[in-house]
């Protein structure tokens, strides 16, 4: 039992990987990116072709990938999100929706279908572990994608309230028209915000593919992890991420203790339950289930 | 043509604004000098706060133009307009709720004046203190109660370092005792030489700080010029009590 939940919270850490880009972009710019699961992927694609065409070990890789994710979330942002905002709030979703779709079919189409995976890469760090009292072990990967989860969420936490960039991306999140009144570059802060969310995105397709596999359609079921962790958890602040989707990996891994085809039940049942008091307890609206500053006196 | 009187600092020149078919402001000319302090009455829907967000930068003019410091301004965002020195507060304050009081302040600090990381922290504090909402600084915005957040809304909007504030509506609902401290504040920067245009219901209070007085009705301007010289002038007599018998 105490074995299930080391690694429930192991595996929770690279939950809170993938829903920090979701709930950050959610939280600052207002739109649930739809294509968030299929840019982890587009990313570990990317480091599996460095890996396998250029031998490139995706550590190494992530230092080319991660860079280009940062780009391609600012671009994102400028000249795609930025324009479909305007449209009101349903056509950002429609719009990352077929993004979704291109990011995916394109993979498809250079890559195939097949199944890949890092693993061949990063040589016995996928496989070794060390064993902890009572018989646990504790996969290497997994320990490491659990420190890199907690010090991002840190690292980025500290970003958001000591720096004046990072202020202004959270005055930009609270009023975006009344952050420019009083000098901010709003367009600025949330091109920048764009660009950290995939930042995040590409390290979590990067530990995707290292402790697992991966293929051109496999970022729906990331986006669904993501959004499952990020609702648990709420958007309050990052380490409440950190919560949920130790919370979703928790359910998970005893749902499969439970019955072998329980992995996704015991998680979606953890999502519903989290779900419903939310709904009961805040009414309807995204804002209450991510449990937003409403900017409101208390 | 650029009708540019000595040492404006704003000149707002043929003003429309229409949104859809209602006219709002139907050609608006106002220009002020550097210290000057413009008080604004006039009914509601005169177009007094709409005036405010054409000079602001908050949405374009449907005509004319905006000239702040001798550059034409019209079609600068807000943004820009706020590090030029052009800043505004609003009639309902609009807090950043989920920071801090210090932080609201000290990111307008930082962006809207330009300050460096210690030069800010002193100007958000001195902006704090001169509002009389240093004891709270460290609360959540959100947690506020109005009057604070009324002090917290003119404390930004100091913190950016404006050589004109545009003031909408920061007297109301305040009791007496409260709207003489916000007189002493207003004072105080006046003295600083900010130029300030103050939008006010409340006449006595506006009166007390006001050199010269707008009275606008229906989109136009109906009067300018010496406080008590406008209070008196029939037209917005006329204007305020809904006209007399003809």
């Amino acid at each position: 039992m105490s074995n299930q939940i080391v690694q429930g919270i192991l595996l929770g850490g690279y939950y809170a990987l993938i829903a920090c880009g979701l709930s950050f972009m959610f939280s600052v710019m207002r739109i649930i990116n739809l294509a968030h699961g299929s840019l982890a992927v587009l990313s570990a694609f990317a480091l599996w072709l460095l890996a396998s065409r250029f031998h490139i070990p995706p550590f190494y890789g992530l230092a080319i990938v991660l860079p280009l994710m940062a780009v391609i979330g600012w671009a994102l942002q400028r000249f795609l999100l930025e324009r479909s905002a305007r449209g009101g709030a349903l056509l950002p979703i429609l719009t990352t929706f077929g993004l979704a779709i291109v990011i995916d079919n394109f993979l498809f189409e250079q890559f195939g279908a097949d199944t890949r995976s890092l693993a061949p890469f990063i040589g016995s760090l996928s496989y070794d572990s060390w064993e902890w009292p009572g018989s646990i072990y504790v996969g290497k990967l997994a320990v490491i994608i659990f420190v890199a989860a907690v010090i991002l969420l840190g690292g980025l936490q500290l970003f958001l309230t000591r720096t004046g960039l990072g202020r202004s991306i959270r005055a930009t999140s609270e009023d975006p028209d009344t952050a420019g009144l009083v000098g901010v570059d709003a367009r600025r802060a949330n091109a920048v915000a764009a660009a950290i969310a995939m930042v995040t995105v590409g390290l979590a397709g990067a530990f995707l593919g290292m402790r697992a596999t991966f293929d051109p359609y496999a970022g729906a079921t990331q986006l669904l992890f993501a959004f499952e962790a990020a609702v648990i958890g709420g958007a309050g602040s990052l380490w409440s991420t950190l919560i949920g989707g130790i919370v979703l990996a928790l359910a998970q891994t005893l749902g499969a203790k439970v019955h072998p085809q329980g992995f996704l039940i015991g998680g979606h049942v953890a999502f519903l339950i989290v779900l419903f008091i939310r709904l009961y307890t805040s009414g309807l609206g995204l804002r209450g289930l991510l449990r937003l500053s409403t900017g409101k006196a208390s | 043509m650029n009708a540019m009187p000595n040492g404006a600092i704003l000149s707002a020149t043929g003003i429309h604004k229409r949104f859809g078919a209602l006219v709002v402001l139907d050609d608006i000319d106002f220009a002020m000098g550097a210290e000057e302090a413009v008080g604004i009455v006039g009914p509601n829907g005169a177009g007094k706060t709409t005036l405010l967000s054409v000079l602001s930068g908050a949405y374009p003019p449907s005509a004319g133009t905006v000239a702040f410091k001798g550059g034409d301004v019209t079609a600068l965002p807000a943004t820009q307009r706020c590090r030029l020195g052009l800043v505004r507060t609003h009639q309902v304050p609009k807090p950043f709720g989920g920071m801090t009081a210090f932080e609201n302040v000290f990111v307008a600090a930082s962006h809207g004046a330009g300050l460096s990381r210690d030069e800010a922290y002193e100007e958000a504090l001195g902006s704090l203190k001169l509002c009389g909402v240093l004891g709270v600084a460290n609360r959540r915005a959100e947690t506020l109660g109005l009057l604070d957040r009324k002090r917290l809304e003119l404390a930004r909007a100091l913190a950016a370092k404006p050589t004109l504030l545009l003031l909408d509506e920061i007297g109301g609902g305040l009791t007496d005792g409260e709207a003489g401290e916000l007189v002493e504040t207003i004072r105080e920067l006046r003295r600083r030489r900010i130029a300030i245009v103050w939008i006010e219901h409340i006449v006595h209070i506006l009166l007390q700080v006001a050199e010269r007085l707008i009275c606008m009705d229906a989109g136009k301007i109906i009067a300018d010029g010496e406080p008590q010289a406008v209070m008196a002038d029939p037209q917005v007599i006329s204007a305020y009590l809904g006209g007399g018998p003809k």
